[in-house]
């Protein structure tokens, strides 16, 4: 009498609940059993829903029994399932992926196909071609916007020690426009402003020098090397590695490039560091870390230097010159951003 | 500079701080019709001049140019004012391509933002805008009978747009590299024409002769000639660079 145990458990539940969908069968088992329960059959409408009872009380009870057969269901079908895929063996369907936004990511037509002979020719003919030949070697200046307050001059002091052959500079109210003639002057190849708003920086303009283009990215969720947990001791002056990840559209291609020409060719093995774009859903994280391997797969990493994610704006063609230089790509929201499975970058 | 479609000599030439003017290449050495600038603004001082595009008005004299401070004016040499006739803003950044519809009450103009606006000529009014370049505009180009609109741009994409009923982007294609000017062409099945059977023969006969030409000269300086025929056979597409004014690309 399984059901007869099962009401007992719940016979002081049952008291309360009177309207419940019960059979009459179970209603006599009841009855007989324990006597002094007397439960009510109610029959409910049809259409009815657990959330129209008006008690609080009440309501939470159904909800909660509805929920626990709903788990017992599914694991009921979950160990059905197992059953049959031991069953079958080898023979059983592969396991079904689930569906991630990544996954379900928009094809984009501007995927840059590793053997394009007309984007291998373009990048070839571009502004970062000097770099990429070997001609040039990077030399940045990193300044902010007017007036920096404590958090944005640590983060240059942070940055300058990542990215080697950098000079931090104040810019006492001077203007882009005019800084940038002289640091072209003096043969600087990129120029990084940090922006600041309200005391955090927020905003960071990449701007290769000679006639390069300028890239706008909105910052965010920054973070100095003392609010770093489990950090390792400051970088020391080796060259760094570099890690691009998932920059595949021609955009993509391009920004990626452009963080590629911030840091020196070859990099210094033996300082073991490492500086990553990764970027995801348009998204780009910066991390800096030192690794160590300790055996052939092993490798532990320390997170050292400051963190910080990117998101781009705008690229414009040429030096910086928002008023009237010619965009390449801007963000605009509201045609771009209808689609939560198609990125750009 | 822009030539007039129905006077093949009347030529119009505008620029950076450089005013509108309409030379005709028959007649004398000064230009046709020299426009003003207009009256000093509201503070006082002098509108900079800055024009882009210029395009002539069709069963008129009238010309209209668009400016790289977001201004579309139309100027008519036949009256006697100098000044523009009608003026109309559009935006916040230089436009920089600009076409007649075909129906010849209004312009499409295209910005540095990749934002494009149909003006209306007789009022002076933004009759609507079209959607999805993400670049800014460099070429601007209607179909004669259709209202059909294409468009180029620096982010690589040429798009097709309907101009009316209802307003919309028709097709798109990513073409790989930054595109900078664009031509419709008239003819149709030109893919079909046997063009390039008879290119190499006609190609290689003005290579023999222009050697034989190099040959018989004395060798007074060893240049190189310019590679132009092959490379304008080779490209059959509707691309065609122009080098800007003001661009600094290679």
């Amino acid at each position: 009498m399984e059901k007869a145990g099962g009401s007992r458990k719940k016979g002081l539940k049952r008291k309360r609940a009177a309207e419940e969908p019960q059979e009459a069968a179970v209603v006599e088992d009841g009855a007989t059993d324990s006597g002094g329960q007397a439960p009510k059959a109610t029959a409910f409408p049809p259409g009815f829903s657990i959330s129209e009872i008006k008690n609080k009380q009440r309501r939470h009870l159904m909800f909660t029994r509805w929920k626990q057969q709903q788990r017992k269901e599914k694991l009921a079908t979950k160990k059905k399932l197992k059953k049959e895929r031991e069953a079958l063996g080898d023979k059983a369907p592969p396991k079904p992926i689930p569906k991630t936004i990544d996954n379900q990511r928009v094809y984009d037509e501007t995927t840059v196909d590793p053997n394009d002979e007309e984007v291998a020719y373009d990048e070839a003919t571009d502004e970062f071609a000097s770099y990429f030949n070997r001609q040039t070697s990077p030399k940045i200046l990193i300044t902010t916007s007017d007036r920096p307050h404590g958090r944005t001059v640590r983060l240059c002091e942070q940055l300058s020690t990542v990215i080697p052959n950098s000079h931090v500079y104040y810019r006492r109210g001077l203007a882009l426009k005019r800084i940038i003639p002289q640091c072209i002057s003096r043969d600087f190849t990129d120029l990084i402003v940090i922006n600041e708003d309200r005391k955090t920086p927020n905003g960071l303009i990449l701007s290769h020098l000679p006639n390069g283009p300028t890239a706008h990215f909105k910052m965010s969720s920054v973070r100095l090397r003392k609010e770093i947990k489990r950090k390792g001791k400051d970088p020391t002056e080796h060259v760094p590695e570099i890690i691009l990840n998932n920059f595949t559209t021609r955009l993509g291609h391009s920004i990626g490039r452009m963080f590629a020409s911030l840091f020196p060719h070859n990099p210094q093995f033996i300082g073991r560091q490492v500086a990553t774009f990764h970027n995801q859903r348009d998204y780009i994280f910066f991390r800096f870390h030192r690794y160590i391997f300790r055996s052939e797969k092993k490798v532990g990493i320390q997170e050292l230097g400051p963190r910080f994610t990117l998101k781009l704006r705008s690229l414009q063609k040429g030096t910086f010159d928002s008023k009237y230089g010619e965009y390449e790509w801007v963000h605009k929201p509201r045609e771009m951003d209808t689609n939560r499975r198609k990125f750009h970058l | 500079m822009r030539q007039d479609p129905a006077h093949p000599h009347v030529v119009a030439t505008g620029g950076k701080e450089n005013a509108l003017k309409v030379w005709d290449l028959q007649g004398s050495e000064e230009p046709v019709f020299r426009a003003k600038n207009v009256r000093n603004d509201w503070l006082d001082l002098r509108v900079p001049i800055w024009d882009q595009d210029i395009q002539f008005l069709p069963e008129s004299q009238k010309l209209v140019t668009c400016t790289g401070y977001h201004q579309v004016r139309v100027y008519d040499p036949a009256s006697p004012q100098r000044r523009p006739v009608l003026e109309a803003t559009y935006g916040e950044y230089p436009l920089t391509a600009m076409t007649l519809t075909p129906g010849g009450n209004s312009v499409i103009v295209g910005n540095t933002h990749g934002q494009l606006a149909e003006i209306d000529l007789r009022q002076g009014r933004l009759l609507g805008c079209l959607k999805g370049l993400a670049g800014s505009v460099r070429g601007l180009q209607c179909h004669p009978s259709k209202p059909l609109l294409a468009s180029c741009g620096l982010d690589r994409i040429l798009r097709v747009h309907r101009i009316r009923n209802p307003r919309g982007l028709e097709h798109k294609v990513y073409l790989k590299s930054q595109l900078n000017c664009l031509l419709v062409s008239g003819r149709d099945n030109w893919e079909d024409e046997p063009q390039e059977p008879q290119e190499p023969s006609q190609l290689s006969s003005e290579d023999t002769e222009a050697d034989e030409l190099w040959a018989s000269l004395e060798a007074a300086a060893k240049r190189k000639l310019p590679d132009l025929e092959r490379t304008s056979g080779a490209f059959q597409t509707r691309r065609r660079k122009k080098k800007r004014p003001g661009s600094t690309s290679p």
